[in-house]
């Protein structure tokens, strides 16, 4: 378990330290994402450890994004001035976002769908 | 000796760290205890639940938000290695991943554009400040990205957090129900379409109901976050 925590923090610390050197704008965990996936097509095969410290991370991914959303409480006044605007942005905006974004992927994916992947 | 009263000890504990960390749990237990009670229902997200639950308390108590955070910067640091951690399900899930290949590029695209173009034009049309609109226009990137992003095009990093974190909870909440109401019934797309518009907290939300969606939200977070980061800058650049 330790091992692959490890592992994991090693992969986010060499993403952050490329995205330090090369002053890309895409974060260090993203970087260090990727160096995991590629670690894991290399290597042809998941560790069951790894599997379980990634499921266990993943399970409550939900949870981490709590303490930074109580900062909404340093913004009320803005966004109670401008409410309307960013209600009109974030709401019909995003439900925009999703419908699009999923009828190109169910049309363009016809020929590609398995039937265990249809709800 | 005086027994110390309960506003004194109040003002000790909510210096500790321990506070804000326990806080913290104990809000989304709550939060989440409402949410597996209705059966997952979508509206019934543990997310604003605890957000709720933590904000009005810190406001009653007057207990400023930087002091919650330092306990709570705890759970908030797991976020990183838990970004790392997404490479385990799309590991997973390559072969459906590889197999969807051009579709999902498009929609992740199309997808990346339509929130950024959507956020931007709402927010001016419904007459918001600069500053407002500028940090509104990567709402639906994962929020280390957005910070990033908005700080480049002059917006405020702070808000842009609070409101990616509202963008995600919009669309784990209502997400859904468009879906269900547009009528896609693939996996694929419906796991895809909440990781564009609603980064982890549509993750989160898109791996507890389907392994395959999980996978598809995942990657589609990652993309449209490398998308977004390198074609608003330079779409803005290109304007200006």
């Amino acid at each position: 378990m330790i091992r692959f925590l490890a592992l994991i923090l090693i992969c986010q610390l060499a993403g952050e330290t490329i995205q330090v050197a090369t002053r890309v704008t895409v974060p260090g965990p993203v970087i260090g994402m990727a160096i995991l996936f590629a670690g894991l097509l290399i290597r042809r095969g998941l560790p069951q450890g790894l599997n379980d410290t990634a499921t266990g991370l993943l399970r409550h991914l939900a949870l981490l994004f709590v303490p930074a959303g109580v900062g909404v409480m340093l913004h009320i006044p803005r966004l109670a001035g401008e409410w309307w605007p960013i209600a009109l942005a974030i709401v019909p905006g995003t439900l925009i976002t999703i419908v699009i974004t999923a009828l190109v992927m169910e049309r363009l994916g016809r020929a590609t769908l398995r039937p265990e992947d249809k709800v | 000796m005086t027994p110390p009263d309960l506003a004194e000890i109040w003002v000790y504990l909510a210096q500790k760290p321990l506070t804000g960390l326990t806080l913290t749990l104990s809000a989304y237990v709550v939060g989440d205890w409402f949410y597996e009670k209705s059966g997952r229902h979508p509206l019934l997200n543990p997310v604003p639940i605890a957000i709720a639950l933590i904000a009005g308390l810190l406001w009653v108590t007057g207990v400023p938000y930087q002091d919650y955070f330092d306990g709570a910067q705890f759970v908030h640091f797991l976020l990183g290695p838990a970004t790392v951690a997404l490479a385990v399900p799309l590991y997973q899930q390559i072969d459906i991943l590889r197999k969807s290949g051009p579709a999902l590029l498009a929609g992740v695209l199309l997808g990346s554009m339509t929130a950024a173009g959507c956020a931007w034009g709402f927010a001016f049309l419904g007459g918001a400040s600069t500053e407002t609109v500028l940090s509104i226009i990567p709402k639906s990137v994962t929020a280390a990205i957005a910070m990033g992003i908005s700080d480049q095009l002059g917006g405020l990093p702070s808000l842009t957090a609070v409101l990616v974190i509202l963008t995600g909870i919009t669309g784990a909440v209502l997400g859904p129900l468009a879906l269900n109401l547009a009528g896609i019934q693939d996996w694929r797309a419906r796991g895809l379409a909440m990781g564009v518009a609603a980064h982890g907290i549509g993750t989160a939300r898109a791996m507890q109901v389907n392994a395959v969606a999980g996978a598809f939200a995942g990657l589609a977070m990652g993309l449209n976050g490398l998308a977004t980061a390198i074609l608003v800058p330079l779409i803005f650049a290109l304007l200006s």
